[in-house]
């Protein structure tokens, strides 16, 4: 208890190095739990891109193909599904909703995506988070469309503005446009920070109207287009779709009904489980977390180093105290446990400090970086691994400390009570 | 009554192959102040070690208030040193962080036995009394810097004192006090002995000292090994 308490004057006499070496042992904490904290973060927001679906369901391809196109807008799909085959699993017992999705055209490097009034109803993220407008309403008619946040954003439209869709999936104006049948703004989204901010929603109907006098995948020629004041949603048949999310009533059955999709008989179809889709997908470009971690934990040796330096270089104008320690009764053991607990302590307040740290810059940045990034940086505990971090400290600290501590242990041998400095 | 400190036959060497004291006896009685002169490289320092336990002698027996520290375990030795002995060295007695106060009352903090032997009194009350009688009492919370080197040296007696340990050991305590405040330090430090019977060694050079003491030993008449300093 005295030591302890001699341990803690004798640090705070010597204000400066002391406050340094915590800060430094504060930052690398800091920076590992922070990096830590992010890694995981990142993950989460990840892996709930989406949620609920238990089951994406597209044309046989490759299942990364499926879930990049379906869940992230990125690369195309090879085939379509037909609406009938569609229409049949949306009806099948086990099923409890539907979304799907027509994919394939843009609007100035954004994806337009043809769905249903079921994906705003439906959809959700982040566990049980759904879509909110921010503005407007749900596309209904042919030619309404709804603006993802970032869309909307960046493209600047409002509600009632006029939008021409480009065929095929371009970046900026595209080589075909759709100008025959322009799409007006009727819904505006939230943020989710997921890559719904990134699209605009239309109809099926309006996605197949916008082909509609289309043949054979070039434009109509002249005198055989149909105006768009010609079209009307009931006489439009929905002939494809490109993929779609499933939900099952109990999921229990998720498996079996994967099963029998995987194995349907009148289209060959593929099936992917949304969070293991994922989870794949994550250690596909997990090299970077590790590299990320190298250097946090070089950072973190480098700290305990500087601690080091600091209890080292103050030794030796610590000579007399240990003498006079000496010569009231304290053995050189316990100079030995004096100068640990030292080290033990610093690295103690150096960690609590670096948490404290992370923890309100997360506070205060936590909405910045939602906005600007759209990524949303939960405040979660401590996990298992930022436990074994901070332990791996502190007992570094005390390891590192027992270097200046049998140095004192040995001087006090050698000086004796003598002040021979 | 035993004597405080007994030596035979002691000898000892920073390494075993060159021995560089060697007393074949020194008995000094309960009670006394001891004066121990001699010039550099007498062995002075050497021979406070030993009985302060801090170091063992190679041979022989070194007899301090009836323990034989030679057989005794370092740890003990170091028990032993906090229990019975109070150290006052020539300067800088006193650790930077702690206040005068807390100076005072470290060997009483740091050792179980201290305390016990203080009995009722509370360790402060007592600080408290030692600094009244050393005329250190207004500066108990003030930090150790800013004392001038007497005030300090006061200091460091009043630490020794408490608790009352048999035996005072000061290496030249006065060598960094000026000669008016030398004579008001060994009159206090004498009081103070005196008051609490406590056995006195008291190291120093200046042969000027020798008389207020009850006897006096040169060092290099009863060290062999003392090197002739002497041109």
């Amino acid at each position: 208890m005295i030591l302890l308490s001699l341990a803690w004057k004798s640090l705070k006499n010597r204000k400066l190095t002391t406050s340094l070496t915590l800060f430094s042992i504060a930052l690398s904490v800091g920076l590992l739990i922070g990096v830590e904290h992010v890694r995981r973060g990142v993950r989460e927001h990840f892996s709930h891109t989406i949620s609920q679906t238990d089951l994406i369901v597209g044309a046989r391809g490759g299942t990364l193909q499926l879930l990049l196109y379906a869940v992230f807008g990125m690369g195309t799909a090879t085939n379509n599904i037909s609406y009938a085959t569609y229409d049949k699993l949306r009806q099948h017992p086990a099923v409890k909703w539907t979304i799907p999705y027509s994919l394939g055209d843009s609007h100035r490097g954004f994806r337009v995506i043809g769905t249903t009034e079921d994906f705003y109803k439906e959809y959700r993220y982040r566990q049980d988070r759904q879509l909110v407008f921010a503005a407007g309403k749900p596309a209904s008619e042919v030619f309404d469309v709804v603006l993802g946040h970032t869309v909307a954003q960046q493209l600047g439209y409002t509600l009632g503005d006029a939008i021409v869709v480009a065929h095929g999936v371009t970046s900026g104006r595209g080589i075909i446009q759709h100008d025959d049948k322009p799409f007006r703004v009727v819904g505006i989204l939230r943020q989710t920070a997921t890559p719904v901010d990134r699209a605009l929603y239309i109809t099926l109907e309006g996605m197949e109207a916008m082909h509609i006098d289309w043949q054979a995948g070039a434009p109509p020629r002249p005198g055989e287009a149909i105006s768009a004041a010609q079209i009307r949603k009931e006489t439009i048949q929905v002939q494809q779709i490109t993929a779609f999310l499933l939900r099952t009533k109990s999921r229990m059955e998720t498996l079996r009904l994967q099963r029998e999709i995987n194995t349907f008989a009148d289209e060959p179809l593929m099936t992917i489980i949304p969070g293991v889709a994922l989870s794949e997908l994550w250690r596909t470009v997990g090299y970077a977390e590790d590299a990320l971690k190298v250097v946090t934990i070089f950072v973190m040796v480098v700290g305990l180093l500087g601690m080091l330096m600091a209890l080292y270089t103050s030794l030796h104008e610590r000579r007399r105290e240990m003498a006079i320690l000496r010569a009231v009764g304290v053995g050189p053991w316990k100079i030995l446990s004096l100068l640990i607990l030292e080290s033990g302590l610093l690295s103690m307040l150096g960690s609590l400090g670096g948490v404290v740290l992370v923890y309100s810059l997360l506070l205060i940045f936590q909405p910045i970086i939602e906005k600007a990034f759209g990524l949303y940086l939960p405040l979660m505990t401590l996990s298992g691994v930022e436990y074994v971090y901070l332990a791996l400290t502190i007992l570094g600290g005390c390891a590192i400390g027992l270097i200046p501590a049998l140095k004192a242990y040995r001087n006090t041998l050698a000086d004796g009570l003598s002040m021979r400095l | 009554m035993e004597a405080a400190v007994a030596l035979h036959d002691v000898r000892f060497g920073y390494t075993p192959s060159r021995m560089i004291l060697a007393i074949p006896t020194l008995t000094i009685a309960r009670g006394e102040t001891c004066f121990v002169f001699g010039p550099s490289g007498s062995g002075k320092t050497t021979l406070l070690g030993l009985l302060a336990g801090i170091l063992r002698a190679n041979a022989g027996q070194v007899i301090v208030l009836g323990h034989e520290l030679t057989s005794m375990s370092n740890a003990a030795r170091d028990a032993f040193r906090g229990a019975h002995i109070g150290y006052i060295f020539q300067m800088f007695n006193l650790i930077p962080y702690l206040n005068v106060l807390e100076n005072i009352l470290l060997p009483c903090q740091v050792n179980a036995s201290q305390r016990q032997r203080l009995g009722t009194t509370s360790m402060h009350e007592a600080a408290q009394h030692l600094a009244q009688r050393l005329g250190i009492a207004d500066l108990l919370i003030a930090n150790v810097l800013t004392l001038s080197v007497g005030q300090q040296q006061r200091v460091a007696v009043a630490r020794a004192l408490l608790g009352a340990p048999e035996l005072i050991i000061a290496d030249e305590p006065t060598s960094a006090l000026d000669a008016d405040h030398r004579a008001q330090f060994l009159t206090l430090l004498f009081e103070s002995c005196t008051h609490t019977g406590t056995t006195l060694i008291f190291v120093s050079h200046d042969r000027a000292l020798m008389p207020h003491f009850d006897r006096s030993v040169g060092l290099a008449d009863i060290n062999l090994l003392a090197r002739p300093s002497r041109l």
